[in-house]
C-alpha cells in the first residue's frame, strides 16, 4: 500500500505492507534512532511522537500513520542536544540504546507537565526501560535540565 | 509474526460489520496485543476514521468510543471525579504512557482478558456496551458472552451515583496484576469485582446479603460487614495459580483487597 | 589531576543522545541476507530426519543449513583466554538438541517474509527423549546431556560428560569440621538463585561480509572481539587469519556478550554463500537461548565464637550450566573465592562445587560472575548467624571485615588486601542510612513496617595472570594522538576513561586524543571487556604507552635539537634543552618527513594480582504485612574502587548495578514448563525493574589507593550487583522475621512467610 504522512515536518510517502509496523517503516526511511528492544510493547525504545503524543512505533501499523504527523529524534536534533548534554553530564546516557525513546518521552512529558515532580517523572517515564543507568541519573539530568530552563526563562523575563 | 492481507479503514460501522463477518477478518484496536500474535488476518478493519475515539457526556451517561485510548480515559477529569480517582488508579500501572496512548478501551473490553484492570474497573460501575447489531447490553452480560462477529462501538457508563475504590496487587509496579479488586456503591447496591484471578474479572455475588444497606450502616456495622464480606469473598471467589502467584496467595489477596477497597468506599461516607 | 578523577563527559555521548546510527543494525548494508534459526521445541531430542527441499525453493532464499552441512569439530562459545576452561561441547548445528530453543537449522534469505516462510517449510522428525531438568539429580543421571565421544574438556577442571559434570572441585584450609564444632553459634542453610537474564537493551546481533581479500568480516555487538575471531575460526574450521571482527557502539552487555551467542550463524552463512548477511536476535531469543546467570544452589555452614568472631565457613555450590558449558567451570569458583574472603578471622574454610549439565538454556557470564550468587548466600548466612547471637549485622561485619594489609582467605589472586577501605565504606554507609536509628525496623502504622539490611561485597580487578590489556598510541602529524584500543566499550565509557588516562599522562586536552576501537585487524590485542579488567588492566597499558611515546618524542626532539636525549626534557608542548626548544607540532611534522624513528608504540599489560574492590550496601524496605509487597525505599551504597578515574561513570555504574541487583532480588524470576521451556520469554513475562520499582539509590565512594592500578584505580563494574540480594533479604527479615532463601523474593513468599510465623506463634 502507498502511504504518506508527515515525518519530522516533511511529507513523505512510501510503500508498506498492511502489517508493516511503523517502527520498521521509520528505520527504512532512515530514522535509525528508532530502536526495538522487545516485541511485546514493554521497553519504550521505539517511542515516537504521533500528533504530539508519545506512542510505541512497534505497535502501530505504518498504514495507520497515513496523514498523521510523526516526529522522531531525527526531527528534534537541537532539543536532543540541549537535553542530551544534561544526560551526558551525569554519565547516564551509558550505552545509549534506550536514549532516543527516552528523550522523546521526556519531551512528551514536559509538554504535558512543564514542571514535574520526581514522582511524576517516574510515573510518566515508567514505560521507558533502561538497564544501564539504574534510572536515578536520568532523573537527575531531567531535574537539572528543568532548573537550567527555568533560569533561562527568568533571564529572558 | 502478524500477517495482514488487506487493510481497510472503514467509512462506517456498517462497513466494518460486513467485513467482520468473515472469520479471518479482525477489528483493530490499539494493536499492542494483536501484533504479538502469529495471526493471519485476511482483512484488518480499522475503525479509527469513525470518530469513535472520544469521551462524551450527557445528563445521565458517559459515552466512551471504542477507539478511545486508555491514556485519554485516564486523563479524563470528569471520569476521574466521578470514580473518585478509581479509574485513574486502574489504568496508571499499565506498562507506560506510550502503551496507554496506543491501547484502546474497546480493545481492552472486547478482549475480555483475564488480567484486565479495565474490565475489573468497568464491571464495578453501571456499565453498558453498545454493539452495532446487538444494541445496548450490560457489560456483565457482554463479558460472559462468547466472542462473536459484532462490532463494539461504545462503552456507556450510567451516571448512577457512584462511590468506588480500585486496588490491584502487582509483583512489580508495571507488571500484569496478580489480583485486581474494585468495590463500589452503585446507587444503593454494593458491587465487588475481582479480576486477574487469573481468570476473567467477575462480580462477587453477595449471596448472603452481607453488604445490603451498606450506605446506611453505622461505622461499627460497616466494619463488621466488610470483615465478614471479605471472608466470604475469599471463600467463594474461584482463583487459580499462574506464573505470577499461586491460588493460595490469591485467596489471601481476595480477602485483603476486598477489605481495603471497601474500607476506602466506607471512608467516603461523608459524601454519600 | 586535570583529567583523571574528573567527571568528564563521554567522548561518544552526543552521538548517543542524538540517536545517531552507530550500532550494528544501523550500520548493516541494505542488501544483507536475513538470517534466522529454526529452534528445537524439545529439551532433549535427536533429529531423525530433516527435509529442507521445499524451504530452499521459496523465492529469495539463499541457503538452508542443517547439521549435515557444518564442521564436525566441537568448540565453546565462551569468550575466555587460552587455555579455555570451558569445555568444547558445541557444534554450529547438532543432530542432538539439548534444550528448548537449541538450533535446528539456519535459513538465510533476501527478505524476512521469505525466511519466515522457509522456516515453516522445514520438516523435522524428532526422536524425543526424556530431559534432565532437575539440578539435584543431574549428576550421574542415566540420561546424558553430552553422550558424544568428541566432547572435550581442555583443562582438568573435574569435568566428565559421562557424569553430566562440567566441573567439580573441593578445597579446604584448616579443619572446618573441628573449627565449626568449637563455635558457639553455627548456621547451616541452603540458598537458591535463578538463571537471571542480563537483559541489555540491544539484543545479540552481528552482520558479516566478505572483503576483497576473501576474508570474513564480522561486525558484532560483542565484549570480546579477539575471542570472537578465535571462536569463529574454530567453529568454521578455518584459520583465524581469515577473519576480522569489528565492534561498533554496542547497546549494553553485562557479560551476556562475553559469549559469542549468535555470531557463528551469520558467519557461517557469509562464509558459505559469500553474501553479506545479518542476524538480529529477537528479545524472545535473547530470553530463551542466550547466556544468562548460572542458577546456583549454595549450602553455607558458618560458625562464630562467643565474641562474634567468624571462625569457619563451608560453602558448597551446585551450579547449573544448562545444555552447554560456557563459563561453567569459572563462574562457580567465584561463588566461594569472593565470598569466604570477606571474613578475615577464619581458622578454617572449605569450598567445594559441582557444575552440572541439564537440558535447559546454557548459562554464561553475567556481571558478578558467580560472586553475586556466592555473596548472596554467604552474606545471608552471616546475617542469620548475627540474628542467632542477637548481634547487629553491621557489628558482626565490623568485627570480621577485610582490612588493608590483612588476609583474604581462600582468595588466591592477591597475597593480602593490598588496598582496602571496607571499614570506611561501612562507616559511611551507616551514617548515610542512619542505621542506628533505623535498625532493625520501624512500624509505620497502617500495617506497614520498614526494615533495614546490610551486606558487604568484593570482586576482582581482572583475572590475575591471565587478562591482557593493550594500548597502541601514536602521534599524528598535527600534534594530536590516536589511541588504539582492543578493550570493548559497551556503554560503560572505557573509551573515554582510557582517553582521560592518556590526556593526564600526555598533559594534553581530551580533544587532542582520538580513540579508536575495536577492529581485530588494527587494534592491539586485548582480552576484551569482562572480569572487571578494563580500567585496571588496559589503563596501565595506556599509561605505559604514554610514557614510552614521551620518550620517543624526546628522542626525536633531541635529534632535531642536535642534543643528547639525556639533556632534553618534554613538557608536552616543547622538547627543550637548556637553551633550545622544538614544539610538539614540529616534532610531529618531522615524524612524517625523512623520519626513521616511529612515533608510535604498542604496550601490553597483565597483572599478576587481582586486587578486589569492596563495597557496603544497605537497603531500607517497606513491607505491607498483609500482601507481602516489598518496596525498596532507599538503597545506600559505598564503594571502594580505588581511585575512580571518572567519578560520574563510576557512580552510574554503581546505580545501574544496584538497580539490576534489585531486579534479581525482587522481580526477575525464571520458571520452566514441565517440558523444560522457559516461561519468562519476553519483557512482558520477565519483568526487569522499571523506574517505579527501585526507590532511591544513593552512592558514595571511599577510595583506597591500589598501587598496581592506573592512578590507584581498581574495578567497579561487577562489584555493584553483589549487595542488593543479601541486603534486601536481610532488611525483609529485620522487618518481618521472614527468611526467604530463594530469589526472587516475591510478595507471595513474604506474605506466606508472615502467615507461617503468625501460625507458629
Amino acid at each position: 500500500m502507498n502511504i504518506s504522512f508527515w515525518l519530522n515536518g516533511v511529507c513523505i510517502s512510501g510503500e508498506a505492507e498492511p502489517h508493516t509496523l511503523l517502527l520498521d517503516f521509520l528505520r527504512e526511511k532512515g530514522c535509525y534512532s528508532v530502536k526495538r528492544g522487545c516485541e511485546t510493547a514493554n521497553c519504550g525504545l521505539c517511542t515516537v511522537l504521533m500528533d504530539g503524543k508519545p506512542v510505541l512505533s512497534c505497535s502501530i501499523l505504518a498504514v495507520r500513520a497515513e496523514g498523521h504527523k510523526i516526529v522522531t529524534l531525527e526531527g528534534i536534533q537541537k532539543e536532543a542536544e540541549e537535553f542530551g548534554a544534561f544526560l551526558a553530564d551525569e554519565g547516564a546516557e551509558q550505552c545509549g540504546f534506550c536514549n532516543p525513546g527516552f528523550i522523546m518521552n521526556v519531551f512528551a512529558m514536559l509538554k504535558e507537565i512543564p514542571d514535574p515532580t520526581e514522582d511524576q517523572i517516574r510515573e510518566y517515564l515508567s514505560g521507558n526501560l533502561c538497564r544501564c543507568s539504574g534510572f536515578v541519573g536520568q532523573t537527575r539530568s531531567i531535574l537539572k535540565f528543568l532548573q537550567y530552563k527555568k533560569a533561562q526563562q527568568e533571564e529572558k523575563a | 509474526m502478524l500477517k495482514i492481507k488487506k487493510y481497510v479503514k472503514v467509512k462506517s460501522v456498517a462497513e466494518a460489520y460486513e467485513l467482520n463477518q468473515k472469520k479471518t477478518a479482525c477489528v483493530l484496536g490499539g494493536m499492542v496485543w494483536l501484533k504479538m500474535g502469529n495471526r493471519n488476518v485476511s482483512t484488518a478493519i480499522d475503525l479509527s476514521g469513525l470518530g469513535l475515539d472520544t469521551i462524551s457526556e450527557t445528563e445521565d451517561e458517559y459515552v466512551i468510543g471504542c477507539m478511545t485510548s486508555l491514556r485519554d480515559l485516564e486523563m479524563n477529569d470528569a471520569l476521574d471525579m466521578f470514580t473518585h480517582g478509581a479509574i485513574r488508579e486502574s489504568l496508571c500501572h499499565i506498562v507506560g504512557v506510550q502503551f496507554r496512548n496506543c491501547a484502546t478501551v474497546g480493545g481492552s473490553i472486547y478482549g475480555r482478558y483475564g488480567f484486565s484492570d479495565v474490565l475489573t474497573m468497568f464491571l464495578a460501575m453501571d456499565t453498558w456496551v453498545e454493539l452495532y447489531q446487538g444494541g445496548r447490553i450490560p457489560l456483565a452480560e457482554f463479558a460472559s458472552m462468547k466472542k462473536d462477529r459484532d462490532i463494539l462501538e461504545n462503552i456507556i457508563i450510567k451516571k448512577t451515583p457512584l462511590f468506588c475504590s480500585y486496588i490491584s496487587q502487582r509483583n512489580s509496579e508495571t507488571d500484569f496484576p496478580v489480583l485486581t479488586c474494585a468495590a463500589s456503591l452503585v446507587g444503593e447496591e454494593a458491587v465487588t469485582v475481582i479480576g486477574a484471578r487469573p481468570g476473567r474479572a467477575m462480580i462477587v455475588k453477595d449471596a448472603n446479603g452481607i453488604m445490603n444497606g451498606f450506605k446506611e450502616m453505622t461505622n461499627k456495622q460497616r466494619a463488621a460487614a466488610i470483615e465478614s464480606f471479605a471472608e466470604f469473598a475469599a471463600q467463594n471467589v474461584p482463583v487459580g495459580g499462574n506464573m505470577r502467584a499461586s491460588a493460595g496467595y490469591r485467596t489471601l489477596l481476595v480477602k485483603v483487597l476486598t477489605r481495603r477497597a471497601w474500607e476506602e468506599v466506607g471512608g467516603m461516607k461523608n459524601e454519600y | 589531576m586535570k583529567y583523571v578523577n574528573q567527571p568528564i563527559r563521554k567522548s561518544d555521548a552526543m552521538a548517543l543522545v542524538t540517536g545517531k546510527p552507530v550500532y550494528t543494525d544501523d550500520l548493516a548494508p541494505g542488501d544483507c541476507l536475513i538470517v534466522k534459526i529454526l529452534r528445537s521445541p524439545y529439551a532433549n531430542a535427536w533429529i531423525e530426519d530433516i527435509r529442507t527441499g521445499t524451504a530452499a525453493q521459496v523465492g529469495g532464499i539463499a541457503c538452508v543449513f542443517t547439521y549435515k552441512d557444518v564442521p564436525q569439530k566441537r568448540f565453546t562459545l565462551a569468550g575466555q583466554t587460552y587455555p579455555e576452561l570451558s569445555p568444547y561441547d558445541r557444534l554450529i548445528l547438532d543432530r542432538h538438541l539439548r534444550f528448548v530453543g537449541d538450533a535446528v537449522a539456519i535459513v538465510a534469505g533476501e527478505t524476512e517474509a521469505a525466511v519466515d516462510k522457509a522456516l515453516k517449510r522445514i520438516k523435522v522428525k524428532y526422536r524425543v527423549e526424556e530431559p534432565v531438568l532437575d539440578i539435584h539429580t543431574a549428576m550421574d543421571n542415566k540420561i546424558l546431556v553430552h553422550p558424544e565421544d568428541n566432547w572435550e574438556s581442555k583443562v582438568p577442571v573435574g569435568a566428565d560428560n559421562r557424569r553430566n559434570l562440567c566441573a567439580s572441585h573441593a578445597e579446604e584450609s584448616g579443619n572446618v569440621e573441628e573449627a565449626l564444632a568449637k563455635c558457639k553459634y553455627t548456621v547451616d542453610q541452603v540458598y537458591h538463585t535463578k538463571a537471571n537474564q542480563q537483559a541489555m537493551m540491544e539484543t545479540f546481533r552481528s552482520y558479516c561480509y566478505m572483503d576483497y581479500f576473501g576474508r570474513l568480516n564480522v561486525v558484532s555487538s560483542t565484549q570480546i572481539p579477539f575471542h570472537v575471531r578465535r571462536i569463529l575460526g574454530t567453529a568454521l574450521d578455518i584459520p583465524s587469519s581469515k577473519i576480522r571482527v569489528i565492534k561498533p557502539r554496542i547497546g549494553g552487555g553485562f557479560g551476556a556478550k562475553q559469549t559469542a551467542v549468535s555470531d557463528v550463524y551469520p558467519a557461517f552463512v557469509t562464509w558459505k554463500t559469500g553474501r553479506p548477511c545479518k542476524l538480529i536476535y529477537s528479545r524472545y531469543e535473547s530470553q530463551i537461548c542466550s547466556s544468562p546467570r548460572h542458577e546456583m544452589e549454595i549450602r553455607v555452614r558458618a560458625g562464630a565464637d562467643e565474641n562474634g568472631i567468624v571462625r569457619a565457613i563451608d560453602v558448597y555450590s551446585l551450579s547449573n550450566t544448562g545444555a552447554y558449558g560456557e563459563h561453567g567451570p569459572t563462574t562457580v569458583s567465584l561463588s566461594g573465592h569472593k565470598s569466604i574472603a570477606l571474613y578475615r578471622h577464619l581458622e578454617a574454610y572449605r569450598f567445594a562445587y559441582d557444575v552440572v549439565y541439564t537440558n535447559v538454556q546454557a548459562a554464561g557470564a553475567y556481571r558478578g560472575y558467580g560472586a553475586t550468587q556466592g555473596i548472596y548466600a554467604v552474606e545471608s548466612a552471616i546475617n542469620e548467624l548475627a540474628a542467632q547471637m542477637q548481634m547487629d549485622p553491621v557489628k558482626i561485619r565490623e568485627l570480621n571485615m577485610p582490612l588493608e594489609g590483612g588476609p583474604l582467605h581462600g582468595y588466591g589472586d592477591s597475597p593480602c588486601a593490598t588496598s582496602c577501605a571496607m571499614d570506611q565504606c561501612m562507616a559511611r554507609a551507616k551514617e548515610m542510612m542512619d542505621w542506628d536509628a533505623k535498625y532493625p525496623f520501624r512500624d509505620m502504622g497502617n500495617g506497614k513496617v520498614r526494615g533495614v539490611g546490610v551486606a558487604m561485597a568484593m570482586q576482582g580487578s581482572s583475572i590475575a595472570g591471565v587478562d591482557v590489556g593493550g594500548a597502541d598510541l601514536k602521534l599524528n602529524e598535527d600534534g594530536s594522538y590516536t589511541l588504539g584500543l582492543g578493550c570493548s566499550d559497551m556503554g560503560t565509557g572505557c573509551d573515554t576513561i582510557m582517553a582521560q588516562i592518556a590526556a593526564e599522562c600526555l598533559e594534553t586536552p581530551m580533544e587532542n586524543i582520538v580513540v579508536f576501537g575495536v577492529d581485530t585487524d588494527i587494534s592491539p590485542y586485548d582480552s576484551g571487556s569482562y572480569a572487571s579488567a578494563t580500567t585496571y588492566t588496559t589503563g596501565v597499558a595506556v599509561m605505559q604507552a604514554c610514557e614510552s611515546l614521551r620518550q620517543k618524542i624526546c628522542a626525536l626532539g633531541a635529534a632535531m635539537l642536535e642534543e643528547d636525549p639525556k639533556n632534553v626534557d618534554f613538557d608536552c608542548e616543547y622538547v627543550y634543552s637548556s637553551d633550545k626548544k622544538v614544539s610538539l607540532k614540529e616534532i610531529a611534522v618531522k615524524g612524517t618527513c625523512g623520519n626513521t624513528q616511529e612515533l608510535q608504540v604498542t604496550r601490553t599489560h597483565s597483572s599478576k594480582i587481582s586486587p578486589p574492590p569492596y563495597m557496603v550496601g544497605m537497603a531500607e524496605v517497606e513491607i505491607d504485612k498483609e500482601t507481602g509487597s516489598v518496596k525498596v525505599i532507599d538503597y545506600v551504597a559505598v564503594a571502594d574502587c580505588g581511585t575512580p578515574i571518572n567519578p560520574n561513570l563510576a557512580r552510574v555504574q554503581t546505580e545501574g548495578g544496584i538497580a539490576q541487583g534489585i531486579g534479581m532480588a525482587l522481580y526477575e524470576d525464571i520458571q520452566y514448563s514441565n517440558k523444560g521451556a522457559i516461561r519468562n520469554n519476553s519483557f512482558m513475562q520477565y519483568k526487569i525493574p522499571s523506574r517505579m520499582d527501585i526507590g532511591n539509590i544513593r552512592v558514595d565512594f571511599r577510595s583506597s589507593y591500589e598501587e598496581s592500578g592506573p592512578f590507584g584505580a581498581k574495578s567497579i563494574g561487577e562489584l555493584v550487583i553483589d549487595t542488593p540480594s543479601p541486603a534486601i533479604a536481610n532488611a525483609i527479615y529485620n522487618a518481618t522475621g521472614v527468611r526467604v532463601r530463594e530469589l526472587p523474593i516475591t510478595p507471595e513468599k513474604v506474605a506466606m512467610g508472615i502467615l507461617k510465623l503468625e501460625e507458629g506463634e
